[in-house]
């Protein structure tokens, strides 16, 4: 690496040079796609530098940054980092009570949030986070009479006040920024425990972006949405560190519920999802063609089995018989292109999907309409680069090869052990966790069971300390039932029981949106969440459901054991707010089968039917209480069939 | 958190107001006034007259006896449309929105009186045509981001929810850019959520734009938590006004809220 492009500061400059008219960042206000070029960029970042430094903020401190995906909050974290502090991206859907716990954490100082909503929160938190002294925010509305926060607006117009009587002031900061400085302190979600601060460097996560954009060959051409959490590493890889690298441009959506019309509007090149949204798309575009009138569905039906046939292979230019071709190409004309377009995906060419196993026909879905999703591999620790899956090897079971500058081991009991300058520097005051995670040989242990395949991807099976064994001794990996089960439409949620038990159990969350629609299209009349999980017809949709899922597993040799016995259908959604899920929303196992031992035990009884009364926090704060009486159902199961050939 | 908004000129005097159908007295000798930036809420039981009152204003029915003035000038012959070019707007208890336009359309529809290409022009999009239609767009855009109804704002009404219908509606409203704005029992039928919301936007509106706010409303925490003096109508009468709190402790109007004979 040149020693003139080590740090994000320094990246952004040299842009600002050699593509000062191109656009670096696009913003949908008011109804119009706004732009800023490269200049225009490094111009904002240095009256906010200037701003932060003319108001006392000085090297080493941490600037924490709340909000949604805003030009404005993404440009803090290059002014903080320019004038050698560290970003503090956080959760911004966070309820006021978690903020104060990595505020106090982070010891901030200075935050910059976006709007009057984060201000509101922040203030709550303020009498516990006697550090905190300066708050700016983005937007003003609603904010004209508050007291002791400032715009950031004024803040620019300080910092240009301040550039014009110190005009080598911010040079000189951004070139005293080195590489191994801790750019950026990201917290992780925390599946257990309270949350741990991991500081990445500028060099960590520029070769991490660097890795990337050469193996799939990213430019200043490419462009990205980026509407996933800024406190979430994904996004800091993707929006902002290979922004940065590559001098691509970053598109903010107008607000989280336009993403999709965003999207469509774009039209990205580079594409980045955790499953669920993807998910989410396929189950959104299932229900609308089910609307769709009878041709559409028979147009649609067939050439998906087109697809799923040949679909996959075409995409990998592998050999493909031509009848085949020639229908694939038709059906590319009247579904798959229109379907491409209707997701906003006409013009991807790497889609990335990550943070969570991907349901392996859910994979295979998008990939055979011609969508070049893959999958890869890595953690916040990891700067969420540890494996890729190169073009033409991917594969839906694998999470690719160790990227570029990324050496990887397996633990004698599976866990995967990964080495590489893309690791975390440490976790922030935690000497002791840092020791733990990283061992003597300079090892990460990334707390997942893997293995390597003979093709040389690693192959994720599930989190190291979730696989389990049943009492008849046979594998038990929760997850992997569980995204079997979140594959049906129907199915948001599921959580499996198992560990240590005869049979496996579940616990299961229908997707209201798509068995609302399901339910009305049947006449079956409700009155919300809870009154639709307990009808029978709904329990008997989710049971065929089961079934198949059941019916896979029981070709799956080592997992025909685990198919699902009994089954409840929960009274609500599980919801981070009530510590159900993490903020990336990923089930709390442990802690769900504490809050709902009742419903466990009773799976494990002859019962069939158990009273539960749950507490529920409400968005607003205030919580109350849910009761119902939950139905226990049976399952049928098959028995195991000889494993067939492998997928 | 609450300035002295009742302390402003005074915007809208209503003075001595009767109005009958036939027999029936709506209202009787009703007489309040209505200060500059402040939210004035109208409060009492069902049939008490309170939607007729919001109607003479914007002047929908013709009250028999009284005056009302309006910024300095005393109305004569009022009507809806000589209302809303006085700058005064309002949404309705039942909403009353083009079912099957778009978002967008339905709030341009609010930008209507200050069009003043002629027929021709738009039809070929021209000069000042195309001019108002930048302009208007903007405002429209701006009432949009203010109000959160960005994701919707290509689909029809008639497909939303009751809570964002009603949000569209005050968006039409605000996109007259009233001076008087008159909200119809604007939370009815809401969740908590939704009644949280629209209190903050109803709050920001007034905040922001200095709009005058005069509100129905039956849900009293929001009445006590947002206005800043409260009438209470009772058959037609008038039997309190002041502060909220005032207001919560005349006798007169907890008994009419609990129903004592008369």
């Amino acid at each position: 690496m040149e020693a003139e492009l080590a740090t994000f500061p320094r990246l952004l400059l040299e842009h600002a040079h050699v593509r000062g008219e191109q656009p670096a960042t696009r913003e949908k206000d008011l109804g119009i796609w706004q732009t800023w070029t490269w200049a225009q960029v490094a111009d904002e970042v240095r009256a906010l530098a200037c701003g932060l430094a003319a108001l006392g903020f000085k090297r080493g401190m941490r600037l924490a940054i709340i909000g949604d995906n805003r030009p404005r909050l993404y440009w803090s974290m290059t002014a903080a980092q320019a004038l050698g502090g560290i970003a503090v991206p956080m959760y911004q859907d966070a309820p006021a009570a978690e903020f104060a716990y990595v505020l106090n954490d982070a010891e901030i100082v200075y935050a910059i949030v976006e709007d009057q909503e984060q201000v509101d929160k922040i203030l709550e938190t303020a009498p516990q986070v006697p550090s905190l002294k300066h708050i700016y925010y983005d937007d003003p509305r609603g904010l004209r009479n508050y007291e002791g926060v400032t715009s950031i607006d004024r803040l620019q117009e300080i910092g240009r006040e301040f550039d014009l009587t110190h005009p080598d002031f911010y040079n000189d900061e951004v070139a005293r920024g080195r590489s191994g400085d801790v750019s950026i302190v990201l917290y992780t979600s925390g599946t257990t425990g309270k949350p741990k601060g991991v500081c990445q460097t500028h060099s960590a996560f520029i070769v991490s972006a660097q890795g990337g954009c050469g193996f799939d060959k990213l430019d200043s051409r490419d462009s990205i949405l980026s509407y996933l959490p800024m406190a979430w590493v994904g996004d800091h890889l993707f929006s902002y560190a290979q922004w940065l690298v590559a001098g691509m441009t970053i598109n903010c959506p107008e607000s989280g519920d336009t993403v999709m019309t965003d999207l469509r509007e774009i039209g990205p090149t580079y594409y980045f999802a955790p499953p669920r949204v993807f998910e989410n798309l396929l189950t959104q575009v299932m229900i609308r063609m089910e609307d769709a009138s009878a041709i559409k569905r028979a147009l649609f039906r067939y050439f998906t089995g087109v697809s799923r046939r040949c679909g996959s292979a075409i995409l990998d230019r592998k050999p493909v018989p031509l009848s085949d071709r020639f229908l694939y190409a038709l059906g590319n004309v009247l579904v798959y292109a229109p379907l491409r377009n209707v997701l906003g995906m006409s013009r991807i060419r790497v889609a990335y999907t990550a943070g969570a196993a991907i349901g392996p026909d859910l994979f295979r879905f998008y990939r055979s309409i011609g969508i070049n999703l893959k999958q890869l591999y890595g953690s916040t620790e990891t700067c969420a680069y540890v494996c890729l899956q190169p073009d033409a090897g991917v594969k839906f079971d694998t999470v690719g090869r160790p990227a570029p500058g990324v050496e990887i081991k397996i633990a004698e009991d599976g866990e995967v052990l990964v080495r590489g300058p893309m690791l975390l520097k440490e976790y922030y005051k935690r000497p002791d966790a840092t020791a733990e995670s990283i061992d003597s040989e300079g090892f990460f242990h990334t707390g997942d069971a893997g293995l390597i395949d003979d093709s040389g991807q690693l192959k994720i099976i599930d989190r190291a300390k979730d696989v389990g064994k049943m009492n008849g001794g046979a594998m038990f990996a929760p997850n992997y039932i569980e995204n079997k089960l979140k594959f049906f439409p129907h199915i948001k949620e599921a959580v499996a029981f198992g560990n240590g038990r005869e049979a496996v159990c579940a616990f299961i969350n229908i997707d209201m949106g798509s068995v609302g629609n399901w339910a009305e299209r049947r006449g079956i009349a409700y009155s919300g969440y809870t009154d639709l999980a307990a009808k029978a017809e709904v329990y008997r949709l989710v049971g065929e459901c089961v079934e198949q899922v059941n019916a896979e597993l029981a070709k799956e040799g080592p997992l025909s054991a685990s198919q699902i016995q009994r089954f409840i259908i929960l009274h609500k959604e599980l919801d981070p707010d009530d510590d159900e899920l993490t903020r990336t929303r990923k089930v709390r196992r442990s802690f769900i089968a504490e809050k709902y031992r009742v419903l466990v035990d009773a799976l494990y009884s002859d019962r069939k039917v158990q009273h539960i009364e749950t507490l529920v926090k409400f968005e607003d704060g205030r919580s109350g209480m849910v009761a119902a009486d939950l139905r226990i159902e049976e399952a049928k199961t098959l028995p195991a069939v000889a494993a067939r050939e492998a997928a | 958190m609450t300035p002295a908004r009742s302390s402003g000129e005074v915007l809208l005097a209503v003075d001595d107001i009767s109005l009958s159908f036939g027999g029936v007295k709506a209202l009787t000798g009703i007489s309040f006034d209505v200060r500059e930036r402040e939210i004035r809420a109208i409060i009492g039981p069902n049939g008490a007259g309170k939607s007729s009152m919001l109607n003479v204003i914007n002047g929908v029915y013709h009250p028999q006896e009284g005056t009302i003035t309006f910024r300095g000038e005393v109305r004569h012959d009022m009507n809806t449309h000589r209302a809303a070019a006085q700058g005064i707007a309002r949404t309705f208890q039942n909403i009353a929105l083009f079912k099957g336009m778009s978002v967008l359309d339905n709030i341009l529809t609010g930008r209507n009186l200050r069009m003043r290409a002629t027929f021709i022009e738009q039809a070929i999009y021209v000069g000042r045509a195309r001019r108002e239609e930048l302009e208007n767009r903007r405002k429209v855009e701006e009432v949009i981001d203010f109000l959160e109804i960005q994701h919707i704002r290509k689909t029809p009404v008639g497909k939303l929810p009751y809570g964002l219908q009603k949000r569209v509606e005050l968006a039409r409203a605000l996109a007259a850019e009233p001076i008087l704005l008159l909200l119809d029992e604007p939370m009815a039928g809401m969740n908590i959520e939704e009644k949280q919301d629209m209190c903050r936007f109803v709050l920001d509106v007034n905040e922001q734009y200095g709009t005058t706010i005069v509100l129905i409303e039956h849900d009293m925490g929001v009445v006590m938590d947002i206005s800043d003096r409260v009438i209470v109508l009772d058959y037609g009468k008038k039997i309190g006004d002041g502060t909220p709190d005032d207001v919560r402790t005349n006798q007169a109007v907890i008994d009419a809220y609990l129903g004592v004979a008369n």
